[in-house]
């Protein structure tokens, strides 16, 4: 491989490193945006899916990689596992906000975020305690096709990554800018109480936002699954660590600063994997956050102070 | 004005509090329909309290808010909205990152999306004409008077028999002023009814067609447009006080 090759190879890896992240990051770039609260519970969501993924596929009676599938089955096997994965976390999701966050909310200071980082060690500790701490192997049943470029191997998995990423984005998107609810979670956003005054019912905002945002760590979740082959109980943090960064670096509460900030953060560790080291990728990405926020304190995308006239 | 009306909107012996503050007191407004009522009074006389009480972000702790003769006072914002009391809220409030033509559809946000709403996006567009030219446009990029037309189109859209107005001349430039309340007479011939919070009480009294004056949460005086500007005490607290505040 020359180096060009190694190169084309390591934006190939970012790519789908940063479809991951930046997936993760709208989650915590929607809820804060709608509810200014850093969900930390959302690290161990991420995870749950993971988990809830597996499960899905293994109940296919799909067994690490073994059984390869093709056609309809793999769409119909990947779309359930994606649905089940999605639909669980959501529902996590929204029962954090309506059981925990929503009688606190109106409460000053930091008892919402300190609930959510109590919410992610419990959902931790019940995984840890249902499945165990071992890795277990990711049913992948996609088959092995992949393409050369150069010297450069590009995966059906990553494309397939890709795609599903690209499609949740322009879906998440489409929610937001054209819908009757997401344009409510914008206006809301902006101005929570004339957005009251104009009849939307934040409630059910802050609840639809919760659940969109679980329910793509939930996705993120399978994705993660597929492209590493695992799961593990202690996933979420790094993971959620790095799209939490991804979040700041794009602005957080910005949607498109967050896809951004995912896939930028993505290729910065693989391309300093390969070039300086793995063990140099969290010195340089978050030495770059710490740059970005010098210069933009509100991100690569953000305003600073949003929303008062 | 038919002599007794049945009113539109009323207040029975309203009292709100935040906390240990007592602010409205024991307050009866009462609204007909095809009205313009105008609430004048100084800074934290209640005033906003008031708009807040009508929209449901403030609950009455005892008395009754009616409109069209049923109570309204447990009912949720959203509930009023759809009811027909849409608001003109204070500094304008609009959202500066959607576009104006988002802003007019969230003024619709309780209402189905039918034939109608464009009938009454046009009617906006002929009262506003440069709210037409600038539908495309994030709302935030406005000047202030632009903002405030966008503002009161937002409320028309909501299709309200009553709209209440917060402050509708703050921030305005005095010709810009003129227009606004040319165009609150305007919507108001076309059968809504308005109520307005208002500090220039000069300007307040020419449109309205009846008034109360609120002082530390209690209604000191009320009576027609006329009654009031006649009032000596009136002139002296609001309007002598106006004529040196007129550019604010």
């Amino acid at each position: 491989m020359t180096s060009a090759d190694l190169l084309l190879q390591q934006v190939i890896n970012g790519l789908s490193l940063g479809a991951m992240y930046s997936l993760l990051a709208l989650g915590f770039t929607l809820v804060y945006g709608i509810a200014e609260l850093i969900n930390f519970a959302h690290f161990n969501v991420f995870m749950v899916g993971a988990m809830v993924a597996m499960l899905t596929l293994q109940s296919f009676g799909l067994v690490g990689q073994e059984t390869v599938l093709t056609g309809l089955p793999l769409i119909g096997t990947l779309g359930a596992a994606f649905a089940v994965a999605m639909l669980v976390c959501g529902g996590i999701g929204v029962g954090i906000e309506r059981l925990l966050l929503r009688p606190l909310r109106g409460v000053a200071g930091p008892a919402p975020m300190i609930t959510t980082i109590g919410v992610s060690y419990v959902l931790f500790n019940v995984v840890l305690l249902a499945l165990g701490s071992d890795a277990k192997n990711f049913p992948n049943p996609l088959p092995p096709i992949a393409w050369r470029i150069g010297g450069a191997v590009l995966r059906l998995r990553e494309v397939l990554i890709w795609i599903i990423a690209l499609a949740l984005m322009v879906g998440l998107t489409y929610f937001v800018q054209r819908t009757r609810m997401g344009k409510a979670m914008r206006a809301t956003a902006q101005d929570p109480e004339a957005a009251r005054m104009m009849g939307v019912e934040v409630d059910r905002v802050v609840m639809t936002t919760f659940f969109l945002s679980s329910a793509l760590a939930g996705a993120c979740g399978m994705i993660f699954g597929l492209y590493y082959n695992l799961a593990k109980v202690d996933i979420g943090f790094a993971a959620g660590l790095r799209a939490f960064t991804a979040a700041v670096l794009g602005g957080i509460g910005n949607v498109p600063g967050a896809m951004l900030g995912g896939v930028v953060i993505g290729l910065i560790e693989a391309v300093s994997g390969q070039t300086v080291g793995t063990a140099w990728a969290d010195v340089i990405i978050f030495g770059l956050l710490v740059l970005v926020l010098i210069v933009r304190p509100a991100g690569l995308m953000g305003r600073l102070a949003p929303n008062k006239s | 004005m038919s002599p007794d009306p049945a009113p539109l909107l009323q207040f029975r012996g309203v009292n709100t509090h935040y906390g240990d503050l007592h602010v409205l007191k024991d307050v009866n407004y009462s609204i007909a329909p095809g009205e313009i009522v105008s609430l004048l009074g100084g800074n934290a006389c209640g005033k906003s309290t008031t708009m807040k009480t009508i929209m449901g972000l403030v609950r009455p702790t005892t008395g009754t808010v009616l409109f069209e003769g049923k109570p309204i006072e447990r009912l949720s914002t959203s509930a009023r909205v759809a009811r027909g009391i849409a608001p003109v809220l204070e500094a304008r409030r609009l959202f500066p990152r959607m576009t104006v033509f988002e802003n007019l559809e969230m003024g619709a946000y309780t209402r189905q999306r039918d034939a109608r709403f464009d009938e009454d996006l046009e009617r906006v567009y002929g009262l506003f004409p440069r709210v037409k030219e600038r539908r495309a446009q994030l709302a935030g990029t406005l000047s202030g008077g632009e903002q405030q037309m966008v503002a009161i189109g937002r409320a028309l859209m909501a299709r309200p028999r009553l709209i209440c107005m917060d402050e509708p001349s703050m921030g305005l430039s005095p010709l810009f002023v003129e227009q606004v309340f040319d165009i609150i007479q305007a919507i108001n011939r076309q059968g809504t009814t308005i109520f307005m919070v208002e500090q220039n009480a000069a300007m307040a009294l020419q449109v309205a067609h009846r008034a109360y004056v609120l002082q530390t949460g209690v209604v000191v005086l009320s009576g027609t447009a006329e009654e009031l500007r006649r009032n000596e005490d009136i002139r002296q607290a609001y309007l002598g006080e106006m004529a040196v505040g007129t550019a604010t």
